[in-house]
């Protein structure tokens, strides 16, 4: 324990304090990281939270990846460092070319807030190493563009190498394939478009968040 | 020389400007001479409806407003209490009628970018939205389309904005076509010592303008689309032009920036630039601080070239404040301002007497009078604002309607009428993100919303819950406007002690129809009073509010519209509310005696009728039942709780059902007139079975009058004699109507 997650701000990012006190709720430390700075400081984590970064103007994620602080994240990330992108963080996430595919407009183009089940796929990822395949999460969802594609042969190769982390179980936005999550080819970078940290407390009406960012920090414990 | 007798274009300017000519006269008495087109420009909109109250004022001194835990009542950007542990909430409500009728989705995105400028001016962070909508029938395709646009408009500031929209109504009604109701609601929290006020002080501190830049948009807002009715689609289509365009980002810089300035301190005070733009700002400021200010035009940034000192001045351009600011700070406040990417610019100056003086320079050489283009008393554009006392008469037919009771129409089929009137809001509420800073424990969608009570800078949870409810119903107040909106105030309260929580403070939004008309100012002081009766009896000061007019269209007012958002706490919110639930097995008690009328109720305008005479409202029944259930949630001795109002018992037992998936079977529900009764006061409690002689022993030691319905159990909505419709369809009923309805629509934005 004592782990400490940074947490990427960047003007128009509103989920940074959510992400903050969730982890603190398990013991880490949160610690905002500034879009501006090229230095992450002591960190053993960093989480991309999710709001609209530079107002999701051009498109989501589409300016933020050129912030100095990804040119920082992908150096952590390229060092094995554990990498989360929730939400607008997995846009960014993929924009910035750390995760592959694109989050395009909701099927129904419609904004959707509210509960999602998602089934976990994999547990050889940071943020599935503490739960069991098969399980059945309720964790919400909150997002305009979570639609997500790639290319017939990215999605082979996803599948190939394991590396859908949880799908959908009634997939709420036309993702392909059900995807609600991926990792990186070295498994300690993910995205996906759910909120774990919105499914933290019991007054929230779930706790099935917790199981992935308790992962999320084992995995910051081994650095 | 008077206006009244002169027809020549000075005369003319003012007309088209919404001034009447005793108002012109009024102006030429204050400022000793004829105004230029700059001072008229600026007088037009502080005098008009929306800014200045004139028609209303003189009915709104009858609220009560004082309470020992309110910090700041009505007058300021928005109203401020007292919740413990050092925390202030600071809440307010608005309507954004006019522009969401002309051009819906940013009408009312604007709207909520307007009212949290009210919050966060006040130093609190904004933590919740709550938007009451009701707009015209769902079979009519343009009400339709302004719906969508509407929702699509929320949904596209609020989310974007990072501010979560945990509650509000949605209304379809034949009175709303051609003119919806878009209301807005905000709250935030803060720190006590963070609370501060819209006002300049100090002669030589500075003026800095934040944010956007200043365009022609919005030129006017107030005064040509809030303050008239609709006429025609064409001239509607003209005022398109007036409603301004926003832009979340922008918002959600200037929150950050404009909390990070008041945490340091470095602000004196600070206010928004709404409705009438800089020409308010500057002389809201400076009146409430009894200095004046030195204002340079030229420094004002603008977008378009050209502009005119008066377009300037009035223009509604959002994402705007105003700060007032020691010389000593102005570095380290532009350094804030920087960090966040918002523009700061040194527009004006404070300065001795009472004088708002517009200068056509950019303040960087030095003041000279030559460069004077407007001088006028800052006060003058409110204090002297015209006060009318507006003739009112009630409708002279009223003994007559009165007369006509729903109950003489025929029972017809009940278990379709229920099923004509049950909506499920989801598709509205999920456009919303309602989730946010990880406080929302009962989300839209049930009597109230409850969030955690978080420290605003500590972050530390209190223990604690805030409720949040807004209600209204334009079919009581139709045909009683005064005990309608008592009995609007009662349902509030009844909606909060649904979820455990005790009522705190209350502020209105009275969307009413042309005050020029007497019945229908007669209705705003019925309304007014009906409503003050009631925060009288509840011990609820009212900390704020806001007043629409005009609200016509095609020279038909709106049926009067008094909406409330009621704010109470949870003093221990260790679990979630049981919420509009069943549990199978579980027996359903009514609390509170049932009035059999049906006039003004949902059921009676399903069939057209309007009239008729409302039942009186037993208050002390009804804060005695209210207390009741409080309790019976706050012990968790229900599983689940559902106040009666709209649609009588006969809804609300369809909507716990529909909720739940668990059908009901009930008898002693004596004819459709009981069944769909909305008679103030009633509350529904689903109690497991074993507890039930229990809770009928509470309520009869507090005098609550209770009657065992049934049971929470099948798969079918029975009423022994009156209804029996299977589970499925009334579901289905619920959840498809407005996705069948709008789900197919164009998508706006």
């Amino acid at each position: 324990m004592g782990a400490t997650v940074g947490v990427v701000l960047f003007p128009g990012s509103n989920c940074e304090m959510d992400v903050v006190e969730a982890v603190e709720r398990l013991g880490a430390t949160g610690k905002l990281l500034w879009h501006d700075d090229s230095n992450l400081g002591d960190v053993d984590a960093v989480v991309v939270p999710g709001g609209f970064a530079h107002g999701d103007y051009l498109r989501p994620g589409a300016i933020a990846r050129f912030s100095p602080v990804m040119g920082a994240v992908a150096t952590f990330a390229q060092d094995g460092g554990p990498v989360v992108g929730i939400c607008n963080g997995f846009q960014v996430l993929t924009e910035a070319h750390l995760l592959p595919g694109a989050l395009q407009k909701n099927a129904g183009l419609k904004f959707r807030c509210g509960p999602s089940r998602l089934r976990v796929e994999t547990t050889d990822s940071v943020l599935t190493s503490a739960a069991s395949i098969g399980d059945v999460l309720e964790i919400p969802i909150n997002h305009f563009e979570g639609n997500y594609t790639c290319s017939a042969e990215t999605l082979a190769e996803l599948r190939a190498e394991d590396r859908v982390v949880v799908r959908y179980v009634d997939n709420p936005n036309g993702s392909v394939d059900d995807i609600a999550g991926v990792c990186s080819a070295g498994r300690n970078v993910v995205g996906l478009m759910p909120h774990p940290e919105r499914a933290s407390h019991e007054l929230l009406g779930s706790t099935d968040g917790v199981v992935m960012l308790r992962s999320l920090l084992a995995a910051a414990g081994l650095r | 020389m008077s206006a009244t007798s002169d027809d020549s274009s000075d005369a003319a300017v003012h007309r088209a400007l919404g001034l009447t000519d005793e108002e012109f006269d009024d102006i030429v008495e204050i400022l000793g001479r004829e105004p230029n087109h700059l001072e008229l420009a600026m007088y037009s909109v502080m005098w008009s409806e929306h800014c200045s109250y004139k028609s209303s004022r003189v009915h709104l001194k009858r609220f009560p407003t004082e309470a020992p835990w309110v910090m700041v009542g009505p007058g300021e950007n928005a109203g401020v209490v007292d919740v413990g542990d050092g925390i202030a909430l600071a809440m307010r409500i608005e309507s954004h009628n006019h522009p969401s009728a002309i051009e819906p989705y940013q009408g009312a995105a604007t709207g909520i970018g307007g009212i949290l400028r009210d919050i966060f001016t006040m130093g609190a962070r904004p933590i919740a939205l709550m938007d009451p909508l009701r707009f015209g029938p769902l079979d009519d395709a343009r009400s339709r389309w302004i719906a969508e646009g509407v929702v699509s408009g929320v949904s596209g500031y609020g989310n974007s904005v990072g501010v979560p929209t945990i509650g509000g109504e949605v209304v379809f009604d034949e009175t709303y076509q051609d003119n919806p109701l878009v209301n807005v609601f905000c709250a935030g929290v803060l720190p006590h010592d963070r609370l501060v006020l819209g006002q300049a002080s100090g002669v030589g501190n500075l003026a800095v303008l934040l944010g956007s830049t200043t365009g022609r948009d919005g030129i006017g807002g107030v005064s040509v689309l809030a303050s008239a009715g609709f006429s025609d689609d064409e001239s509607d289509a003209a005022k398109r032009p007036s409603v301004q365009v926003g832009d979340p980002y922008e918002e959600k810089r200037l929150i950050e920036a404009c909390l990070a300035l008041l945490d340091a301190g470095y602000v004196v005070g600070i206010q928004d630039l709404g409705g009438a733009g800089l020409a308010c700002a500057t002389s809201e400021t400076a009146s409430r601080g009894g200095v004046g200010m030195d204002v340079y035009v030229r420094a004002v940034p603008q977008r378009e070239e050209g502009m005119e000192p008066f377009e300037i001045m009035t223009s509604e351009s959002q994402e705007r404040m105003l700060a007032i600011v020691e010389p000593a700070n102005l570095d380290d406040v532009l350094a804030i301002c920087r960090r966040w990417e918002v523009l700061a610019t040194v527009i004006g100056t404070v300065t001795e007497g009472g004088a708002l003086r517009l200068l056509d320079c950019d303040g960087s050489e030095s003041a000279s009078d030559d460069r004077v283009v407007g001088e006028l008393p800052a006060a003058s554009l409110h204090e002297s604002a015209p006060l009318y006392h507006r003739p009112l008469a009630a409708p002279a037919d009223l003994s007559e309607r009165r007369a006509r009771s729903a109950n003489a129409l025929d029972a017809g089929d009940c278990g379709a009428d229920l099923l004509a009137m049950l909506c499920d809001t989801t598709w509205v509420s999920s456009q919303y993100d309602h989730q946010l800073f990880l406080n929302t424990v009962e989300a839209p969608g049930g009597d109230a919303a409850v969030l955690r009570l978080k420290h605003p800078v500590t972050g530390a949870d209190t223990g604690r819950g805030l409720a949040f409810t807004s209600d209204g119903n334009h079919r009581w107040c139709a045909v009683d406007p005064r005990t309608g909106a008592l009995a609007t105030v009662v349902e509030s309260v009844m909606n909060l002690a649904t979820v455990g929580a005790r009522p705190v403070a209350l502020v209105n939004c009275l969307n009413f129809g042309n005050p020029e008309h007497p019945e229908v100012m007669w209705q705003l002081s019925e309304a007014i009073d009906g409503m003050s009766e009631g925060c009288r009896f509840f011990g609820l000061p009212v900390i704020g509010g806001n007043v629409s007019l005009y609200n016509e269209s095609r020279g038909s007012n709106i049926d009067p519209t008094p909406v409330v958002a009621t704010l109470g706490i949870i003093d221990r919110l260790d679990s979630r509310p049981p919420g509009v639930r069943l549990v199978e097995g579980g027996r359903l008690l009514l609390l509170g005696a049932t009035v059999p009328e049906l006039s003004g109720s949902l059921w009676a305008r399903n069939r057209g009728h309007r009239e008729g005479t409302l039942p009186a409202v037993d208050l002390v029944a009804a804060a005695d039942v209210a207390e009741l259930v409080r309790t019976l949630v706050v012990e968790g001795l229900v599983d689940g709780a559902h106040d009666v109002s709209s649609g009588g018992i006969g809804l609300a037992l369809a909507e716990m059902a529909v909720r739940s998936g668990v059908g009901v079977n009930c008898a002693r529900i004596a004819d459709h007139i009981e069944l769909f009764a909305e008679s103030a006061g009633r509350a529904i409690v689903c109690v497991p079975a074993d507890r039930t002689q229990d809770v009928i022993g509470r309520a009869e030691a507090a005098g609550v009058a209770v009657t065992q319905l049934g049971a929470a159990m099948g798969d079918r909505i029975a009423v022994k004699g009156l209804l029996d419709v299977p589970l499925v369809d009334a579901t289905d009923q619920w959840r498809d109507r407005l996705p069948v309805a709008l789900g197919s629509g164009t998508v706006q934005g």
